[in-house]
């Protein structure tokens, strides 16, 4: 039973790892829990909250010597010195952005797993840190635009006069983009998003947005759930289209990141100058250079026209209690994972992608960058279903008339050259043939059971043969004649008496 | 006593026409919920109608002589043991297990005709002989039907209470088997026509009990709602022919009802499972080996119990589609449960039955109704299909091959044209199942695979009692 710490974050980091719901829920993995003292306070989590919850309350120097470490943030190499050998520590990292840490971390067998290293799969979705940071992030975007925009967001008709509403521009339909395009359509503002994906076309719709297509010759699609940089024509008509969008706005929220790489530049110096003033840019790309030109990350910035420029990087952690419980709750998935068998003792699968994924270190050995895994995003929309074309072997009209004539000469032939009783009997069978398929052919669908025992029972009818070949003097026949009065005796009651049975059971509502 | 027993001829004659139209009404009664009642009530008068004059034929027949008063006394022990026997099944049997008796049933159908034929040929009464031709292949006739339905329904009895693999049996060249099996029968006939010997009566009882083994045994367990209704035509069949053996109107009317009736609801069983219908009264379906192409459709998604109450709880409308994993999981109580609660929380739910989910035609309904969901939120495939792009969450419980979006999409899928309930176009799809396994059909189903669909792992009962509980 390994002991997990909880650590209080360095200052300007309002979130923390885990919340008193999610303690409870790692103390049912069978872990122990140790929180320092205060690392819940800026998200509202008093430490009895914790206590409550079932954690330890211990102070820094004492929690740093846990064998497992949560974390919000990537470690400092001073908090790397802190780990105990062999510890291992669960945090954000951004691995692919900085080696050096990677490299810091691959000592004294310690082992380290990267919050934000969870690959795009539907199956790790429950883990996705960055996707409920992004969340809030976006969500977070509409509101510091709101408080910074001198306007409302819906449209009114007053006494006072008409009030138009709001324009917003969001660059980039991801998580962040979604979330923001939501948020803002909900305050009641006309909003378009851009996207080079044209398949969330319809996730921006169903969320009351409007996309913006960029209509050139090619189409992106990634295999890795990430936009990826696009080429020339396409840059330049989207270039176009945030110059157009930017004179009409009134808000602009950018999310549009590439793994790996700077944040792409969407909105120059001019789209800015071209702005009303008053308008507001939200570039929640700052911290990975930003996606509009002039925006300081962390800071806001008003240029010369009176355009408001937000640049803050810590746009989830300003939700800090609503970040800490989705953060907190997605490492609880993760730990369920490297949990298997509930017995506070962590292990690592490493044929199982996403435990692959997410471990940087292990055991002091660096196993960063992992296998690329492959996400079939949009299977679905690149097979076009195929209409099928009905085929359906209908008997011409020759061959059908052929054979009812056939039929009916042959039958005309067994009645005038059969021997006395056949021509009745094939009267009365044929008769009774054509009443059969009309009786049946009107049967309700949900009657087809009891119709079937039904039959089934009637179809008993055949214990008149063998009544009439009891009275034979010939023993072997009566015994024959004896069983089968026996089993179709069982074939009529049982029927009959099954058939009562469903048929009570057949009730309308509201009886 | 003695006066009736002169008349009881006439009798059993007017009689049977009497029992022949109460026949029918049974029959017409049946097709609707509002009168199937009174439709079993004329079933039943009609069987006793007629059980009770031919006993009183038999008994004249027998009076006084001491040989033929054995008869009776069989007649009396028969039917007392068959019926305590009849009723007690009846009464015992749960809803899910109804098709393996139903199976069990019309094997008695079609050995009693076996014994009927038998009995024909073993003892001749009095034929003309001008008819002795006719009646030696009429006897053949019935003995052939009656011995194919025993077996054949032996195996599907089997089959459908897992006693035997589900799996069809694939003997080399068996349509040639099948073929042959009948220009045998064809052949014996003739020549038994002309030389009656008694061995030739035993080989082609054995050749059609094999037959009917083999034509049963190569269908798969998916297939068994229509191998269910065929054998049902066939005992109605080997009813008639025991008719004309016996040159008994009521029989031949009584089997030809039942034939007919069996045979035009296997035709509808094979228009929604768009197979041939020639090919399913031939035996086999011409299934060929399921092509075992196992490609990675992508990644599903999983859910449980509480996401998908929380899911429910937040739907305007909710479609449930079962299939046979409901019946196997007993969880119609449960489920029936879980609509009406939502139905008390203000949402519409129907549940979207496919005509061949199940192993019985409308097997689905009568599990559903044994559990008291009212029959008017019940709708076949083609009512509700068309609302499923309307519907927030359908839910898919135990059902594989009937909600297959392949079959509507992929030319190439061996299921490719029967007709499925289309649940990909809801909202979200929620599909419990025990594992990722493919369905009867052996074909993989891509409808897990996609972005509104999410699975329920785990047996039908407990995940929907769990689903109640976080209700």
């Amino acid at each position: 039973m390994k002991l997990i710490g909880i650590v209080k974050e360095q200052p300007g980091e309002t979130r923390v790892a885990a919340t008193p719901a999610t303690i409870k829920a790692i103390l049912g993995l069978g872990y122990q829990v140790a929180v320092e003292q205060g690392a819940g306070e800026l998200s509202s989590f008093p430490d009895s909250a914790y206590l409550e919850a079932g954690a330890k309350i211990a102070s820094s120097s004492e929690i740093w010597r846990s064998a497992i470490i949560l974390k919000v943030n990537a470690p400092t190499t001073d908090e790397i010195q802190k780990l105990t050998d062999g510890a291992t520590i669960v945090s954000l990292m951004a691995p692919g952005l900085r080696p050096d840490l990677v490299e810091s971390l691959g000592v004294r067998g310690i082992t380290a797993i990267a919050l934000d290293a969870v690959p795009r799969i539907s199956r790790a979705q429950s883990m996705d840190v960055l996707s409920s940071m992004a969340n809030i992030a976006g969500y977070r975007a509409v509101v510091e635009a709101a408080h910074e925009f001198g306007r409302f967001f819906t449209g009114q008709v007053t006494a006072a006069g008409k009030v138009p509403p709001a324009k917003v521009l969001v660059a980039g339909a991801g998580v962040a983009g979604l979330a923001a395009i939501g948020a803002a359509s909900s305050l009641g503002a006309i909003v378009r998003a851009t996207d080079p994906r044209p398949e969330v076309a319809d996730q921006v719709k169903s969320i009351g947005g409007e996309y913006l297509p960029v209509e050139v010759a090619e189409q992106m699609q990634s295999s890795d759930g990430y936009a990826k940089a696009t080429s020339e024509a396409y840059d330049k008509r989207a270039a176009e289209i945030y110059s157009e969008q930017a004179k009409d706005v009134d808000i602009i929220i950018t999310t549009a990141l590439i793994p790996g790489r700077p944040a792409p530049k969407l909105i120059t110096a001019a789209d800015v100058a071209s702005m009303k003033p008053g308008s507001v840019i939200v570039d929640m790309a700052a911290a990975q250079g930003g996606n509009v030109e002039g925006s300081v990350a962390g800071k806001k910035i008003v240029t010369a026209n009176g355009v408001t420029i937000l640049g803050y990087t810590d746009l989830p952690g300003r939700l800090p209690a609503q970040a800490s419980q989705l953060f907190g709750t997605n490492l609880v998935n993760l730990i369920k994972l490297l949990t298997p068998n509930k017995d506070g003792e962590l292990s690592l699968d490493f044929e199982d992608v996403v435990q692959r994924a997410v471990t940087v270190v292990r055991a002091g050995e660096i196993t960063w960058p992992p296998p690329p895994v492959q996400v079939s995003a949009a299977p679905a929309q690149t097979k076009t279903a195929a209409p099928i074309a009905k085929v359906e072997k209908k008997m011409s009209a020759k061959l059908r008339s052929a054979l009812i004539a056939l039929g009916a000469t042959a039958l005309f032939l067994i009645c005038a050259f059969a021997p006395a009783p056949l021509p009745q009997h094939f009267l009365v069978l044929t008769l009774s043939v054509v009443v059969g398929f009309y009786v049946i052919g009107k049967v309700h669908h949900a009657l087809h059971t009891p119709l079937m025992s039904v039959t089934n029972a009637i179809s008993g009818i055949i214990i008149v043969g063998a009544l009439l070949q009891l009275t034979t003097p010939n023993l072997v026949v009566q015994i024959l004649a004896g069983v089968a009065v026996l089993l179709v005796s069982i074939n009529i009651f049982g029927g009959f008496a099954v058939t009562r049975r469903m048929l009570k059971m057949f009730s309308k509502g509201g009886k | 006593m003695e006066m009736l027993f002169d008349f009881a001829p006439e009798i059993s004659t007017a009689s049977y026409i009497v029992a022949s139209l109460l026949f029918i009404m049974s029959l017409a009664g049946l097709s609707r919920h509002e009168t199937s009642k009174g439709g079993i009530v004329y079933g039943i008068s009609g069987m006793v109608l007629a059980l009770a004059t031919t006993g009183l034929l038999t008994v004249s027949n027998g009076w006084g002589d001491p040989a033929a008063q054995v008869g009776l006394i069989f007649l009396l022990v028969g039917l007392v043991i068959g019926a305590s026997i009849g009723l007690w099944r009846a009464k015992v049997v749960e809803m899910t297990g109804m098709p393996e008796l139903i199976a069990l049933l019309h094997s008695f159908v079609g050995l009693a005709a076996v014994f009927i034929g038998w009995n024909g040929a073993l003892y001749d009464v009095e034929t003309p002989e001008a008819l002795k031709g006719v009646h030696h292949a009429e006897v053949f006739i019935g003995v052939f039907i009656g011995a194919v339905t025993f077996t054949g329904s032996i195996v599907a009895y089997l089959k459908l209470s897992a006693k035997i693999s589900s799996k069809p049996l694939m003997l080399p060249g068996k349509n040639f088997l099948n073929v042959g099996a009948l220009v045998g029968f064809v052949a014996f006939t003739v020549w038994y026509v002309i030389t009656p010997e008694l061995w030739i009566l035993i080989a082609v009882t054995a050749l059609a009990l094999a037959l009917g083994w083999h034509l049963v045994a190569s269908i798969g367990g998916g297939d068994m709602p229509v191998v269910v209704s065929m054998l049902n035509s066939y005992s109605g069949w080997a009813a008639a022919a025991a008719g004309f053996l016996l040159s008994n109107d009521l029989l031949i009317v009584t089997g030809a009802l039942v034939g007919s009736s069996g045979a035009y609801l296997s035709y509808i069983m094979c228009k929604a499972m768009n197979r041939s219908f020639i090919s399913v009264i031939a035996g086999g379906f011409g299934i060929e080996a399921p092509s075992a192409k196992d490609e990675e459709l992508g990644e599903y998604r999983e859910l449980d119990a509480a996401s998908v109450a929380e899911l429910l709880k937040n739907a305007s409308s909710v479609v449930i589609t079962p299939g046979y994993g409901m019946a196997v999981a007993q969880a119609q109580y449960p489920v029936a449960e879980l609509a009406a609660k939502l139905r008390e929380r203000g949402i519409s739910v129907r549940f979207g039955i496919h005509p061949v989910a199940g192993r019985l035609p409308g097997h689905m309904n009568v599990l559903l109704a044994e559990a008291k969901v009212p029959y008017d939120i019940v709708d076949e495939m083609d009512e509700i299909n068309d609302e499923l792009a309307n519907t927030s969450v359908v839910l898919v419980i135990g059902a594989n091959d009937t909600v297959n979006p392949a079959a509507a999409e992929d030319p190439s899928s061996p299921i490719a044209g029967m007709p499925v309930l289309r649940v990909w176009e809801a909202e979200n799809v929620v599909v419990f199942k025990r594992s990722m396994a493919s369905g009867y059909a052996g074909v993989q189903n891509p409808l897990f695979f996609r972005e509104n669909a999410a699975m329920l792992f785990g047996d039908a009962k407990e995940r929907v009692e769990d689903i109640l509980k976080a209700l």
